[in-house]
């Protein structure tokens, strides 16, 4: 088996998922990227556990859909807190954390 | 602990549980106040008694209380040394202490501050004990230290007046000279001989270097200047007559500054064996006793010629114990305790009569109206003459006789014309309040004092007419001396006697001195053969340097006190406000333009965060993958 072409797409998924997390401007995509880039290191793990004949690798990615799928319902929380602040979700209004 | 030690430790315990009370309780006591302090200090008199009388029918012992301070080598404990000398300072100590509790009942009755005092009082003669009993240089050094600071809150005593609470920082201040020197010799005798145990330390003694116990001698005698007001450190002694006038008597006459000549007679074997440090001490001495009645001569104050005459007379004490005259010294200390006290009481009593005037010129004429005061003022005058049989004549001869047999023919010398002077303004005292004419204000009601300050009164002056036989002549054969001189007898003796003049011979001049003082006295102020005024101008430069202290106070003012002053201001005005000011407000400003730069990092935008996060991520990654 060929793990390199996993961890290429693994790679490339990641990148786009950071990429995306640091240049949009809409909450939603944000939290979007930010999932890509979970599932991109699920891959990863799936990838070299199959590679390994471990399983250890599967059970951390059910951990970490897991822990996701909490983190998007606060994420999700987030969003519509902020925008009832706001009135939008451009995540450029997100700027008084500061001195 | 048995019956001896028990013995010993209800004497400082009494006092110290009667400054405890007062201080605490005092405000509920009221006039009770004063009966609980003297009844205290008479209880432990009474075991001074029992004490003595135990010491003196079989020997001395010491008696621990308990460890005070074990580390390693470092032993010391609270523990009381009892000899001859100890239980004699004790009876004396205690039996003053108790007469000037007493007086003070009537005299500071109705001050605001009556428990106060007593509770001050009462703390005062506990540390004076423990002082005294103390058998360990470092708990002498603790209660020297108490000693000087009961005499600094009763100097203080009526603090709201500002001449007082000046005086008491003034006494405070000039004590820490000394006791600055007296520390270092502690320090000193503990790094060259590893102990501080009186015992210990005197055994080693011989053995130590000439060099190391001069310098340890010398430090010790710092202390003692200071406390017992000997030049050049007397000048706290007059100022402290402000406060209440039983404290001039019990702390400033009897008890308290006698603590440096005390100090020397206990240190005995330590000066024995410096002789240098022994000269040091009596010529200091000499030349105090000079000066001091010197300055003595044309004061006003009756306060302050009675406490120059007691610089005066500590000065005669420091001159015997420095010619190895140890009993002489103690027994000038004790006759001296008795009718310096006595003085300052009727001085206190006048006082009293006179709503608080002290003015020589604004009396006379008294003796008719207070009897009392002026025979008993009398009494003790002419104990501080030397006139026979009174107690001064048999303390102060022995020691002049010493001088001459001995030797130091200069502090004879000077003895003797102190001598003189010192008759001639204590009488100067007695023909110008008691005698001749009267110069009270009329508005001014005099009145003999009451009981229960007269009768302490007449107990010191019979005591001071009578206490002087025990050293009946000649000295060295004398029940005082017989009884003493077993406790000096391990110091080195490093002047022996060159001449055997008779003691008759010697006291007659001295005797003669005193009179002659008398009578020049009685022919200024009572027979008025003299102008006075007219000798003031003949003798203008002498009159104005006695009259101004010598000058003193004004040139420690410009030698000490002004460069000080100035140098504090300095410190104040330039140190403080530029150097350590600039450099904690500078190091504050530096961090704050500092960080206002820096703060502009964080913009507040999510996304420059995230950014940040990631580059640092990246940075570790690649930190780790290089590495």
């Amino acid at each position: 088996m060929d793990i390199n072409a996993y961890l290429i797409v693994a790679g490339i998924l990641f990148s786009i998922g950071g990429l995306g997390v640091l240049i949009r401007k809409n909450l939603i995509v944000v939290f979007m990227s930010l999932e890509l880039m979970f599932n991109a290191a699920n891959l990863g793990f799936v990838a070299v556990s199959g590679y390994l004949n471990l399983i250890s690798g599967d059970i951390f990615v059910i951990f970490v859909m897991v822990v996701a799928a909490a983190e998007a319902a606060i994420a999700l929380g987030i969003a519509i807190a902020f925008y009832r602040e706001k009135g939008t979700i451009n995540i450029d209004k997100a700027n008084e954390l500061k001195w | 602990m048995d019956t001896k030690d028990l013995l010993v430790w209800s004497i400082p315990f009494f006092p110290m549980l009667g400054a405890i009370l007062l201080g605490v309780f005092g405000k509920y006591l009221k006039n009770y106040a004063g009966y609980i302090g003297s009844i205290s200090i008479v209880i432990s008199f009474l075991f001074s008694v029992a004490l003595f009388i135990t010491v003196a029918s079989t020997h001395g012992f010491t008696a621990i209380l308990y460890p005070w301070i074990y580390a390693s080598t470092f032993k010391t404990n609270i523990s009381t040394y009892i000899d001859r000398l100890s239980v004699i300072m004790l009876v004396m100590v205690t039996g003053v202490s108790a007469l000037v509790h007493i007086y003070s009942i009537g005299y500071m009755k109705g001050d605001k501050g009556f428990a106060r005092y007593f509770s001050y009082m009462n703390l005062f003669v506990f540390s004076m004990i423990m002082l005294v009993l103390a058998n360990n240089f470092l708990l002498l050094y603790v209660f020297w230290e108490a000693v000087g600071f009961c005499s600094y809150i009763l100097i203080g005593f009526w603090y709201e007046k500002k001449s007082a609470s000046d005086a008491a920082k003034k006494a405070f201040i000039v004590n820490r000279v000394g006791d600055f020197g007296f520390g270092l010799g502690v320090m000193l005798i503990f790094v060259s001989t590893g102990t501080l145990n009186y015992t210990s330390v005197f055994g080693m003694m011989p053995s130590l270097p000439g060099y190391l116990v001069t310098i340890i001698a010398l430090l010790l005698f710092a202390g003692a200047v200071g406390k017992s007001a000997q030049f050049p450190l007397h000048i706290w002694l007059p100022d402290a007559m402000e406060g209440p006038t039983p404290v001039s008597s019990l702390i400033h006459a009897a008890t308290m500054v006698t603590a440096g000549v005390y100090l020397v007679a206990r240190c005995h074997v330590i000066f024995s064996y410096s002789p240098f440090a022994s000269h040091v001490v009596a010529y200091i001495g000499g030349f105090t006793a000079f000066l001091a009645a010197f300055i003595a001569l044309t004061q006003y104050d009756i306060k302050r010629i009675i406490a120059y005459s007691t610089i005066s007379q500590l000065g005669y004490m420091f001159m015997a114990v420095g010619i190895g005259s140890y009993a002489a010294g103690i027994f000038h200390l004790i006759s001296h305790a008795v009718f310096k006290g006595l003085l300052f009481l009727t001085a206190g009593s006048v006082m009293h009569a006179m709503s608080g005037e002290l003015d020589l010129r604004k009396m006379g004429k008294l003796y008719s109206k207070m009897k009392i005061t002026a025979v008993t003022f009398i009494v003790g005058a002419l104990a501080l003459s030397g006139i026979p049989p009174f107690s001064g004549f048999f303390s102060k001869d022995a020691i002049l006789a010493d001088t001459f047999n001995k030797g130091y023919y200069i502090l004879w010398i000077m003895g003797e014309v102190t001598a003189f002077m010192t008759a001639f303004y204590i009488f100067r005292i007695i023909f110008r309040v008691f005698f001749g004419e009267s110069h009270v204000d009329p508005s001014v009601h005099v009145h003999e004092s009451s009981k229960v300050m007269t009768i302490p009164m007449i107990i010191l002056a019979s005591l001071a007419a009578v206490v002087g036989f025990i050293g009946i002549p000649p000295f060295d054969h004398s029940l005082f001396y017989l009884f003493l001189h077993r406790d000096f007898q391990n110091s080195f003796v490093f002047s022996p006697f060159v001449n055997y003049y008779p003691w008759f011979l010697l006291s007659s001049i001295s005797v003669l001195a005193g009179a002659l003082g008398i009578y020049t006295a009685y022919l200024f102020y009572i027979k008025q053969a003299f102008d006075t005024e007219k000798i003031k101008r003949i003798f203008k430069p002498v009159y104005e340097l006695s009259f101004n202290k010598v000058y003193i106070d004004e040139i420690y003012d410009q030698l000490i006190v002004t460069p000080l002053k100035n140098f504090s201001v300095y410190l104040w005005r330039v140190v403080d406000t530029f150097v350590i000011d600039g450099a904690v407000n500078g190091l504050a400003q530096g961090f704050a333009s500092f960080s206002g730069r820096v703060r502009r990092v964080q913009n507040g935008m999510v996304m420059s965060y995230a950014l940040t996060l990631m580059i640092g991520v990246i940075a570790l990654l690649a930190y780790y993958f290089i590495k």
